[in-house]
């Protein structure tokens, strides 16, 4: 599969990224999904690729339907119950949409490579051309499709860009064993040598890291 | 201590037989099995044989992997999914295992035991001492929740059960749920501790000792020996069950059943209410459940089995530890406490899910909001039982159990 090829894989009603995820995780691997919603993910995990996935979910009536599902999810918070896990109990860990809404995104980060081999981030990118282009125009908070609630009301409370984040991977020396940008279409983008280019078109942006 | 080969041999089982109501204690005969073998208990005393009263519901399948293990409350019986004998209500978790049920007795094969100390028919205060000299009384051995898993352990051997699906239970069940899995890993697939903790707290143990003192205080107690005059002390009792059972409910729970409501005092009631001529309604109902709590329930049986309760503290078995009490564990564990329970609270099962998670262990853990406080595990909770029934149908399928 090329960049260019729009993303086929995604599962019927599966959020883009979760499918994107899914498709970097090795069969049979132990995966812990943190804020797994209603366990979209690891269900699929499960049922292709035979993971031991697990979840853990803040909001408690997702966290209900998920084990109502027969899927083995625990309602916690990323910010305080990570620490309960030891160390290297996962293959990978995973983090989709969530990290811009944790109190504190580097130390979650640092638990997650504690626990896990590998960290898998997605993050909504605010680097994209249209959040910047707004700010700039009108002067105001963004308002776009991804960033779609008021800077007041919304949970998004540590938003960064590409660059932001590449910078917060080497400051804490993590390696990036692969990224990749998509955009607002879902289709991965053709930058994946051009960072800055990627920060200014990539809509969302998925990291799989590891500890140097 | 006899083989096993020759205990079993002398293994009797009897089918229930229900009786008239007066004595309806003493003369039930429940279904049971008798071990011909010693029991060492946790104290130190060995019972030389003992009984276990159990009742089954569904169908062992032939490869003997659909079973699942009921433990009951403090009050409970093995009486869960069908009319109880003496009091003819139905089983205390009628709502929960059944045909079509969260716990399906078209899939599952259904046990349920009546605790060791109980007064349903398995070994207890109640029985003759094995030197024939009379009931054991408040010389009963003190056993504790280990004691009455081992005793069931023995149960599920008999039955020839080498491996539970699961086992479950709720307040006392669960602590007892959590001592099967950390006592016998390999025998159970998956473990569910519902309103649960793994130590009685000290405010828990406050209350129970109340309701101790309720049964000490009424002079018809007589020293435990109550069976020599025929006099039970069932003011002491029924005082204890009133006392417990505000804190198996939640204030909002008796504001939206009876608020503030005033009933007319009963004509033929010799009590004290005709001191006042009328009584608020809580009170009307904890008196009935006081009263119709002694027709049942043996009163040295209670003080065994709240101390048994007090007496519980998994870590304490395990250097202090919870997390060491399941290390390297392959059991699939589900919590499950409910918003207004405050006689077990949600923290207490949020720590055994993060010793659980300090163990490795698969675990599910979810609050369940309900307004009925701890007894909501007894009621009708949907989003409880769709929790119970997708866990264990999840379960099912990583347990390769036909569907």
């Amino acid at each position: 599969m090329t960049s260019h090829d729009p993303v086929r894989f995604v599962a019927k009603n599966m959020r883009l990224d979760l499918a994107l995820i899914a498709g970097m995780i090795a069969p049979g691997s132990r995966v812990l999904d943190i804020g797994c919603g209603d366990g979209t993910l690891i269900d699929q995990l499960f049922h292709t690729k035979g993971c031991d996935a697990r979840g853990i979910e803040i909001d408690m009536a997702e966290a209900t339907r998920a084990v109502a599902h027969g899927l083995p999810v625990m309602h916690g918070d990323a910010d305080t119950d990570l620490a309960h896990y030891p160390d290297g109990a996962f293959d990978y860990v995973v983090l989709s949409r969530t990290l811009q809404a944790v109190e504190r995104p580097r130390a979650v980060l640092a638990q997650m490579l504690r626990i896990g081999t590998r960290a898998v981030v997605s993050f909504p990118n605010f680097g994209h051309w249209l959040v910047r282009w707004q700010l700039l125009v009108t002067g105001r908070m963004p308002m776009t499709a991804t960033w779609d609630r008021p800077w007041h009301e919304t949970p998004n409370i540590h938003p960064c860009t590409i660059r932001d984040f590449f910078v917060l991977c080497q400051e804490e020396g993590y390696q990036v064993e692969t990224w990749l940008a998509v955009d607002d279409a879902g289709r991965r983008g053709p930058w994946r040598r051009f960072p800055h280019l990627a920060n200014m078109f990539g809509e969302q942006a998925l990291f799989v890291l590891r500890r140097l | 201590m006899q083989t096993q080969t020759l205990a079993r041999s002398r293994h009797r089982s009897y089918a229930s037989r229900p009786m008239s109501p007066s004595d309806a204690l003493t003369e039930t005969v429940h279904t049971h099995v008798r071990f011909d073998e010693d029991l060492a208990l946790e104290c130190g005393a060995v019972l030389p044989r003992y009984t276990v009263a159990y009742r089954t519901y569904g169908t062992l399948n032939a490869a003997r992997s659909n079973a699942i293990l009921v433990c009951h409350a403090l009050t409970g019986d093995q009486y869960a999914a069908e009319p109880h004998p003496i009091t003819g209500k139905p089983g205390w978790w009628d709502q929960v295992v059944g045909p079509g049920r969260p716990v399906d007795t078209e899939r599952y094969f259904v046990i349920c035991a009546n605790v060791l100390g109980g007064c349903m028919g398995s070994t207890g205060p109640r029985d003759a001492r094995p030197d024939g000299s009379g009931p054991w009384g408040t010389d009963f051995p003190p056993v504790t929740i280990r004691d009455m898993v081992r005793a069931q352990k023995r149960l599920v051997d008999h039955l020839g059960i080498a491996r539970l699906f699961a086992v479950m239970g709720g307040s006392m069940g669960g602590m007892q749920v959590l001592q099967w899995a950390a006592l016998y890993p390999n025998a159970v697939f998956a473990a569910l501790p519902i309103a649960s903790a793994a130590y009685h707290s000290a405010q828990n143990i406050a209350f129970h000792e109340v309701g101790r003192q309720a049964i000490f205080a009424d002079p018809d107690w007589q020293g435990g020996r109550y069976w020599q005059t025929g006099r039970i002390p069932a003011r002491g009792l029924a005082v204890a069950r009133m006392c417990a059972h505000i804190t198996y409910l939640s204030e909002e729970a008796l504001t939206r059943k009876f608020g503030r409501r005033l009933q007319g005092a009963p004509k033929d009631s010799s009590e004290a209410i005709s001191l006042f001529g009328e009584m608020f309604e809580v009170e009307s109902y904890l008196r009935h459940q006081g009263s119709t709590f002694v027709q049942r329930f043996d009163a040295n049986s209670y003080l065994t089995i709240t101390r048994a309760m007090d007496y519980f503290d998994l870590a304490a078995d395990y250097e202090g530890d919870l997390a060491n009490a399941f290390r390297g564990t392959r059991t699939r564990f589900l919590l499950v406490s409910f918003t207004s329970d405050w006689l077990f609270p949600t923290p207490g099962s949020r720590a055994i899910a993060r010793s659980l998670n300090r163990a490795g262990a698969n675990v599910s853990f979810v609050e369940i909001p309900s307004d009925k406080g701890h007894d909501a595990f007894l009621l009708d909770e949907p989003d409880f039982h769709r929790t119970l029934a997708g866990f264990l149908h999840g379960c099912a399928m990583h347990a390769g159990l036909p569907t």
